[in-house]
């Protein structure tokens, strides 16, 4: 789960993270009564008007203006709010700005990278950290990736000053800024550890004329399996983020994700939805959507998945391609006839069975009385919905 | 021959008393495998429906005193399940087989560390994962049977049901399997592609192997290096999700911590370099292997 930058900050000043004053708003008027406040509570003309959407390169898309005075600050919050801001990852048809963050602007020494998430390949959680930080953090990965430095956090005895001292030396900071950076660290990891964390990313970090590490930016996500620990967090959730359809799956608890193309695909498995995606391409289709049903589905979960795929008015045909194990075929078939019956079927099914009480499910769709399409294999149900969708089958 | 489970396994099932772990206890039993005991605290003594016969245990060192368990498959809900894993190695269990989905990955990060650490002879297959099953012999998991037939192609994959769409495709094309290991999709895992390949490769029974990866992460291009090294048994491979939209999921630190890797052309790459032969849909893995096999 992701939120906001100004989510994140908050949870960053709980744990005693550094952070530029800052207020949010949701809407022109309320980011404008704002100005007067931050530029007292932060001793400065100089505000920073934030666009709040999740995807990164705001800045690079307009969506972060600095303010050198209060009249230059409120024209920034009437270009910013309920503009569409495209960014390398909101895709081009971009995102609508609702929220703003008014911060205070502060005396910049120098802007560094940092971010904390899990390293795969040692499986610790690792902090990064480079001189090189802003904009252009990917390049330098590519392009330097000796200018990245890395420390990995022992679980036992989690984050050490020996490695904020470590990193200071590296990040060429020494005195106040470099035990600031120590208080920084230890207050950040602890965030991360506590609240499970995926990835928490600051960039800029930044020190101060006067030798102050603050967060100038905070991207916050967190370990969707340990949300049971933090009920808390889902009234941090932003429903306009979020895909509508991504939204009622996320309600039955099935992972989907909306795509352009016109196969409506439901497959058990993330492996073989990633995979299905791959051959309805390879035959000359295009995938409406990526959906795994997930290993222990009921047939009231798989009727729901099948209504998602429906409402799509993009589908023109549809590939439910199951291959049971723990999810048993019976369960499927039944979810899907249910699912029809209710709806109706506008678009051609192609269903592919095969696994876990294969004929008893076999046997349920026969026994519908419903117009299904049943494929051989993979290959086969691929070629078939491809056809059904008026594709040139490959 | 076989590698992990077979004959030998006496097999324990902490969570049984529960609708998943009762359903596949009752199945693997059916299979053959050798249930000896299952464990749930506060059952110890109770019975499930249709497994009376295993007696229930509240520990899993009684369960290995009593039954003499040797290997343990864990059914138990997430929150409980690394205190699962770590009460079985804890008892001596030497083979762990975690099919739970939706550890948190706090959770895992320490239990990898203990078992590095305190439990070195330990091996953990998953979480996350659909088991492992030696064809013919045991069953520890939630594959499907039916599917499978004995035979000397080893299967390693990070996902379940492609897992069980190739040893399908294997079994039809009359290519039978040694044993198939899941590892599961979880960013913090117990066994490895590296560790199922080194087994793979040292196992009498094992004559080739077919290895599942899938975009993220960079294990598939540490295994490509290691069996280009180590394997000289043939090996295929797939990898899934070709064609998955870059950026739907990682960030940009993602991409940074791994290099850059973790994209599918990269992973194919790698495993040809290693000559690996790599099956261009997941309809001809099976076909893939096979051609390799007569070259």
């Amino acid at each position: 789960m992701k939120i906001h930058e100004y989510q994140g900050k908050e949870l960053l000043r709980k744990y005693g993270v550094p952070v530029p004053i800052g207020i949010a708003a949701t809407s022109a008027a309320e980011a404008k009564a704002a100005i007067p406040k931050v530029q007292e509570q932060g001793a400065t003309e100089v505000v920073v008007v934030k666009a709040q959407i999740h995807a990164g390169g705001r800045g690079k898309g307009g969506g972060v203006k600095v303010a050198k005075t209060k009249a230059d600050a409120e024209a920034a919050v009437d270009k910013i709010f309920g503009m569409t801001l495209v960014t390398p990852q909101t895709g081009p048809e971009g995102k609508k700005v609702q929220r703003i963050l008014v911060e205070q602007g502060l005396a910049i020494d120098h802007e560094f990278y940092l971010g904390i998430l899990l390293d795969r390949a040692t499986a610790r959680v690792t902090v990064m950290a480079s001189r090189e930080g802003g904009m252009d953090i990917e390049e330098v990965a590519a392009t330097h990736p000796e200018k990245i430095f890395k420390h990995a956090i022992n679980p036992a005895t989690g984050w050490q000053g020996w490695q904020s001292r470590a990193l200071a030396k590296q990040l060429e900071l020494s005195g106040k800024a470099a035990s600031e950076l120590n208080k920084f660290l230890v207050s950040l990891t602890k965030c991360y550890e506590d609240m499970d964390c995926s990835m928490l990313e600051i960039n800029p970090l930044v020190t101060t004329k006067d030798g102050r590490v603050l967060a100038l930016d905070a991207k916050v996500s967190f370990d969707d399996n340990a949300m049971f620990r933090h009920p808390e967090l889902e009234s941090w959730r932003d429903p306009n983020e979020e895909d509508a359809a991504e939204q009622e799956a996320k309600k039955w608890d099935l992972s989907y994700i909306s795509l352009d193309g016109n196969i409506g695909c439901m497959v058990n498995g993330a492996g073989l939805a990633m995979s299905t995606m791959d051959i309805i391409k390879y035959y000359g289709g295009a995938p409406a959507n990526f959906l795994d049903v997930g290993g222990g589905a009921t047939a009231e979960k798989v009727t729901a998945a099948f209504k998602i795929i429906t409402t799509d008015p993009d589908v023109k045909a549809i590939f439910v391609n199951i291959f049971g194990g723990i999810m048993k075929c019976d369960t499927i078939a039944q979810g899907v006839v249910t699912a029809v019956k209710e709806t109706g079927l506008k678009v051609p099914l192609v269903v592919r069975l095969e696994g876990t009480n294969v004929d008893l499910g076999k046997k349920i769709l026969a026994e519908s009385g419903l117009a299904i399409v049943t494929a051989a294999d993979m290959a086969d149900g691929a070629k078939l919905v491809v056809a059904a969708a008026g594709g040139q089958v490959k | 021959m076989s590698v992990l489970v077979g004959y030998n396994t006496r097999l324990v099932v902490q969570g049984m008393s529960g609708s998943a772990g009762a359903f596949h206890s009752r199945q693997m039993i059916e299979y053959g495998t050798n249930v000896v005991a299952g464990v749930t605290p506060g059952k110890g003594g109770a019975k499930v429906e249709g497994l009376e016969k295993i007696p229930m245990f509240d520990t899993v060192a009684e369960s290995v005193q009593h039954a003499g368990a040797n290997t343990t498959v864990i059914y138990v809900p997430p929150p409980f399940a690394a205190d699962s894993i770590l009460e079985a190695a804890a008892a001596g269990i030497q083979v762990i087989i975690a099919i739970t989905e939706g550890i948190p990955a706090r959770d895992m990060i320490k239990v990898k560390y203990v078992l590095d650490h305190d439990y070195p002879g330990v091996v953990l297959v998953g979480p996350n994962c659909p088991g492992v099953i030696t064809p013919g012999q045991c069953k520890v998991g939630i594959m499907p049977g039916y599917i499978h037939k004995p035979g000397g192609v080893g299967v390693v994959s990070r996902s379940g049901t492609l897992t069980y769409e190739v040893v399908g495709q294997l079994t039809k094309l009359g290519l039978g399997q040694s044993t198939a290991v899941g590892i599961g999709g979880d960013p913090v895992k117990g066994t490895d592609f590296i560790d199922a390949l080194k087994w793979f490769a040292e196992d009498p029974g094992t004559s080739s192997i077919f290895m599942i990866g899938e975009i993220g992460g960079d294990s598939e291009e540490r295994a490509a290096a290691f069996i280009k090294e180590n394997v000289k048994k043939p090996v295929a491979a797939f990898i899934g999700g070709q064609t998955a939209p870059p950026g739907k999921r990682m960030g940009h630190a993602g991409a940074i911590i791994s290099g850059g890797k973790g994209g599918a052309a990269d992973k194919i790459a790698a495993l040809q370099e290693a000559g690996v032969a790599v099956s261009p849909t997941p309809a001809e893995m099976g076909s893939t292997l096979a051609k390799r096999l007569a070259s």
